[in-house]
């Protein structure tokens, strides 16, 4: 297995935000994460990169246990993210915000300004601005092309359609089977079930800090999904 | 002496002022830190200087290059295993532990050299003068100017034009985020601490050989830092050299008017400036 959580257990502090989650991500994989405000999404994703530490073995990356490493160390092993919010440098140009992604590791890959640039083409005409100073869409564009620059084995996206217009998110899905095509594993977290389960392969439903359904993404039907989402029973 | 050469004179003397500052700036802008230790660490370099001088016999800019190293390797220890420790949301535990090195360094300095005044021989050099025509400028005073414009320019360099730099700027912004980057931010807050203690080295070079120091005149020095980085506006390097332009200035115009006035004089223009201007004259847009 490529990337996978074991009863993982996180949480800030003495909030507990995630109860024992059970999460596997084979190679070339599509998975979605979905799941309603405070689910545990983003705190998931930030089990896996190391922003939350935990046990050693409730992350394991090729079998090896990284729960514990350090953010910058989870990365290096070829994980990267697209944070919810987007998160760019605000000192940072455009251009020096993808580079920052493929600054410490550089794997050999498709992924290099060109190749980003010819994705969202609208970043190379805006390259030299402040990336805060583009528009919210063009900014998700900057964080994910920043976390290709690294060719990671595994991509983590965040919510990249929070606060979009529906065209912005349908171009910037556009872009999903390009990153597929290069072999990439990637989990979506989402709240638009929809997007989520057109680009995935296998789906997971989160509730309040437990996996509540997994099932392929075309075989599962909405009032699983809706029962799974709401805790209802089906 | 003639209003030009007063103000000759002290944007002169701002250059040291801006050699004090740039390391503090340097470090709080990267980290949001208060080095309290900063002008102890000065006067710490000025005296290994000053003994790479007096046994190896060595020329002081030669034995700055000697202990510029040593200085960096100094800083990335002290933050690596000191300061990143106590780095976090509550600004106190950084600023009480580097008072305590300030004491600490102070009293060891005192214990290893005595409280005698020393200075960095620097042979004609410390007499020598340039005749500009209008005015005329002591040597000293203008390679110190024009080592600070050179470290200022060279810092710059590597913010905007290096890789180092644009880690530098990510960290600062977010390190978090640097750090989903692959960035390890407590390394790249090391490396920022180990430059600015070369700076330091180079600010210990020309305040060793310009006036006579001793074990316990590091927090002097420290003040005109502070007043000079918050005058030029925090984390600005330009506003930092600005900065201690204007020092520098203030105190050359108070000497001329009455040399009791000079350290006073500095301190009136950087309370003016702050009534002025409260974010300093180029605060960073971020933060
Ligand atoms: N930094 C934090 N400190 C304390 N509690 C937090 C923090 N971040 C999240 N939480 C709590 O942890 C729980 C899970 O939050 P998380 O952000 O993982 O949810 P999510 O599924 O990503 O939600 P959303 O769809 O709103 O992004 C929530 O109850 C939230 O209030
Ligand atoms: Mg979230």
């Amino acid at each position: 297995m490529l990337l996978e959580t074991r009863a993982l257990t996180a949480g800030y502090g003495q909030f507990n935000a995630l109860f024992g989650v059970d999460v596997t991500l084979d190679k070339a994989e599509t998975v979605a994460v979905i799941g309603a405000n405070g689910a545990g999404k983003s705190t998931l994703l930030r089990s896996i990169t190391g922003v939350l530490r935990n046990a050693p073995d409730m992350v394991l990356h090729r079998g090896d246990p990284i729960g514990a490493l350090p953010a910058h160390l989870v990365m290096q092993r070829g994980i990267a993210m697209v944070p919810e919010g987007r998160k760019l440098f605000p000192s940072l140009t455009v251009e020096e915000n993808l580079r920052i992604g493929g600054q410490v590791r550089r794997a050999p890959g498709p992924w290099t300004l060109d190749t980003i640039y010819d994705l969202f083409p609208i970043l190379k005409e805006k390259r030299q601005m402040p990336g805060t100073a583009l528009s919210g869409g063009q900014q998700q564009m900057v964080a994910i092309g920043r976390a290709l620059m690294s060719n990671p084995e595994v991509l983590l996206c965040d919510e990249i359609s929070l606060g979009l217009a529906p065209v912005v998110i349908r171009d910037i899905y556009a872009a999903m089977p390009r990153i597929k095509d290069q072999g990439t594993a990637i989990i979506v977290v989402e709240q638009d079930i929809g997007r989520a389960l057109a680009v995935s392969d296998r789906v997971y439903c989160m509730m309040e800090g437990r996996v509540t359904l997994t099932a392929r993404a075309a075989e599962v039907s909405r009032s699983a999904i809706h029962a799974a989402y709401f805790g209802e029973a089906a | 002496m003639n209003w030009l050469d007063i103000l000759v004179q002290g944007v002169l003397l701002g250059g040291l002022y801006a050699l004090f500052a740039a390391g503090l700036s340097l470090v709080f802008g990267i980290m949001r830190l208060v080095n309290l230790a900063h002008g102890d660490l000065i006067i710490f370099a000025a005296f290994a200087i000053l003994l790479a001088v007096s046994t190896l016999g060595l020329n002081p800019f030669l034995a700055a290059l000697l202990a510029a190293p040593l200085m960096f390797a100094l800083g990335w220890a002290l933050q690596r295993f000191v300061l990143n420790r106590v780095l976090g949301k509550d600004i106190l535990p950084p600023l009480l532990v580097t008072f305590g090195l300030s004491v600490a360094l102070q009293n060891g300095l005192l214990e290893a050299f005595s409280a005698d005044t020393r200075r960095i021989p620097a042979g004609p050099l410390e007499s020598a003068s340039l005749d500009l025509g209008i005015v005329t400028v002591g040597w000293m005073p203008l390679l110190t100017f024009l080592s600070a414009v050179l470290v200022i320019l060279a810092l710059n360099r590597i913010f905007y034009a290096t890789a180092l730099g644009r880690a530098f700027r990510a960290t600062s912004d977010d390190p978090v985020t640097a750090s989903l980057m692959g960035i390890d931010p407590k390394g790249i807050f090391a490396i920022a601490t180990g430059l600015a203690m070369v700076v330091v080295t180079v600010a210990a070079l020309y305040l060793g050989m310009r006036a006579n120091f001793d074990p316990s005149i590091g927090p002097a020095r420290l003040i005109y830092a502070f007043e000079a980085v918050i005058i030029g506006g925090l984390g600005s390097l330009w506003g930092t050299l600005a900065g201690g332009i204007i020092i520098g200035v203030a105190q050359s115009l108070g000497a001329a008017i009455n040399p009791e006035w000079q350290i006073l004089a500095g301190h009136i223009a950087f309370l003016v400036v702050l009534l002025i201007r409260p974010r300093g004259l180029f605060p960073r847009a971020v933060d």
